[in-house]
Formats: structure tokens, C-alpha cells, sequence
């Protein structure tokens, strides 16, 4: 039990350090792969806390598709690809620092105030339950996010597509 | 496994994201850091599920939900800053200010 709180720990102190290098490094490319770091310790968190079909939806679709997806967009619309010193409005800074601290230490006085004590991990699987109550109870919603998942393919297509005959080259 | 630490840590990744957002010029990055903001909301449901240990699994069916509505908002966000800079030739959100007053 000691070497899981220790791993809990060391953990958590690597989700900070890597999520602080995405919105302060002046690289793009490694802001997006500390975001592959910071999403791949929250998978090991999940299946640490027996879940471990979330785990390996957070792989499969955060780490496979959306950063690809994300790669894609840095590389289209031609940011500078190494240090980059116009990433960061300067003038922002202080401002941000100061709106975040203070949300995080309002969030985390109320959290540690509000919630204590310990929880007892479960082993073995929950994916046949999920999939059982996921099917059942909430399958209204599962049917709505797929529909909302294919408006949005769709409206995607639409917009990135070139489309000769609706832009006005004088209007912009 | 202790409870605090956990949402503590998720609370610090919030106010990152929100850190990110307020301070990126670039409109990509600016969607990172919102990907940083559900991430944490993710982790604060199976948290919370865990130590409730519900017998619907109603925190895990949620951060499934959330998930999926993600990669929705980042496809529907690229296009949209792939046209931006089609129409602008540049991902400064500075410079996107057609509806500023």
C-alpha cells in the first residue's frame, strides 16, 4: 500500500510539471507533446482508480486522434516551429497569473474544506457493468452524442472545405 | 489512496488551462489549453466516482460523454481556425477582430 501512494504522489507531481511546460513553452511542437505526457499520466491515474475502459478511451481517442488532429492544425496554419517569442501576449501575463491563482486557490479551499478522507480501490474490471449500464439506462444520451459527434463531422467538412463560389474576395 | 491530493492537483490544472487560454496569442494553443480544462474536469468525475462508488457509474458515463463532446470541439475548432487563416493569413487571435466593438 505504501509503494501505491508513493507511485499516487509522484504521479501527480509529473501531471503539474508537464502541464505547466504546455502553456509555458514557447514551442509549439512541445506544447502539443507535453499534452500527449499530460493525458498519458491521467490514463495511468485512471487505471490506477479501476477505471480502466476510460483509461483506454483517453488513449485511443485523445493520443490517437485528437493530437494528430492538433499536429495537423499547428503544421496548416504555419506556426513558426521552433522558439517562437510572439506566443505569449506579454502584456496578459501578470493578469493571468493572477485570475488562475486565485481560481485555483478558491477551488482548492472549497475542495479540501469539503471532501476528506480515503478510498478504497477495487480490484479486478468494471468494463462489462459499463457497457451494461451504458447501453441500457444511458442509451438515449450515447445515441445523442453519436448524432452530435456526426453534426459536428460534417459541419467540419463544410467549413475547412474550399469553397470558390461562397467567398467574396473584395469582403475580406 | 487519498482523496485530496488528487482533486487539489485537478484544481491546479484547471487554473492552468485558464493561465493558457488568458496568455496564448496563438489560436491553436489557446485550444490546447482548453483540452488541459476538460482533462481536469475528467479526472475530478472519476475521482468523485470512485469515492462515491456509485452503482450506475454515472462519473465514468459522463467522462465518456465529455470525451466524445471533445473531439467534436476540436474538430469544429480547427476548421474554423483553418478558415480564419485561409481568410487572414495568420492564427493571432489579436488580429481576429471583425466584431469588436
Amino acid at each position: 500500500m505504501e509503494i501505491f501512494e508513493v507511485v499516487v504522489y509522484f504521479i501527480l507531481l509529473a501531471l503539474l510539471s508537464t502541464s505547466i511546460r504546455v502553456v509555458t513553452t514557447s514551442n509549439v511542437i512541445h506544447a502539443a507533446i507535453s499534452l500527449v505526457f499530460t493525458l498519458a499520466l491521467t490514463a495511468i491515474l485512471f487505471l490506477m482508480l479501476s477505471a480502466e475502459f476510460v483509461a483506454l478511451v483517453l488513449i485511443l481517442v485523445y493520443i490517437g486522434a485528437v493530437i494528430v488532429l492538433f499536429l495537423f492544425g499547428i503544421m496548416i496554419t504555419r506556426a513558426p516551429l521552433g522558439k517562437n517569442a510572439e506566443l505569449d501576449n506579454d502584456k496578459n501575463k501578470k493578469l493571468g497569473a493572477l485570475i488562475s491563482g486565485s481560481i485555483f486557490f478558491l477551488f482548492s479551499y472549497i475542495l479540501i474544506n469539503g471532501f476528506d478522507g480515503e478510498v478504497v480501490v477495487l480490484s479486478g474490471s468494471s468494463t462489462e457493468l459499463l457497457g451494461e449500464i451504458l447501453l441500457s439506462r444511458f442509451v438515449f444520451p450515447f445515441e445523442l452524442v453519436s448524432f452530435v459527434l456526426l453534426a459536428a463531422l460534417i459541419g467540419g467538412i463544410t467549413l475547412a472545405r474550399k469553397d470558390e463560389a461562397l467567398v467574396d474576395k473584395d469582403q475580406i | 489512496m487519498i482523496v485530496q491530493p488528487v482533486l487539489v492537483v485537478a484544481a491546479a490544472l484547471f487554473s492552468i488551462g485558464i493561465y493558457g487560454i488568458l496568455v496564448r496569442r496563438n489560436a491553436v494553443m489557446v485550444l490546447l489549453s482548453i483540452e488541459l480544462i476538460l482533462n481536469s474536469v475528467n479526472i475530478n468525475f472519476i475521482m468523485f466516482d470512485t469515492m462515491l462508488a456509485d452503482t450506475m457509474m454515472q462519473g465514468q458515463i459522463f467522462t465518456i460523454f465529455i470525451i466524445t463532446i471533445a473531439a467534436a470541439e476540436v474538430g469544429i475548432g480547427l476548421a474554423i481556425v483553418l478558415m480564419l487563416f485561409r481568410n487572414r493569413q495568420t492564427a493571432n487571435i489579436n488580429e481576429f477582430d471583425l466584431m469588436k466593438w
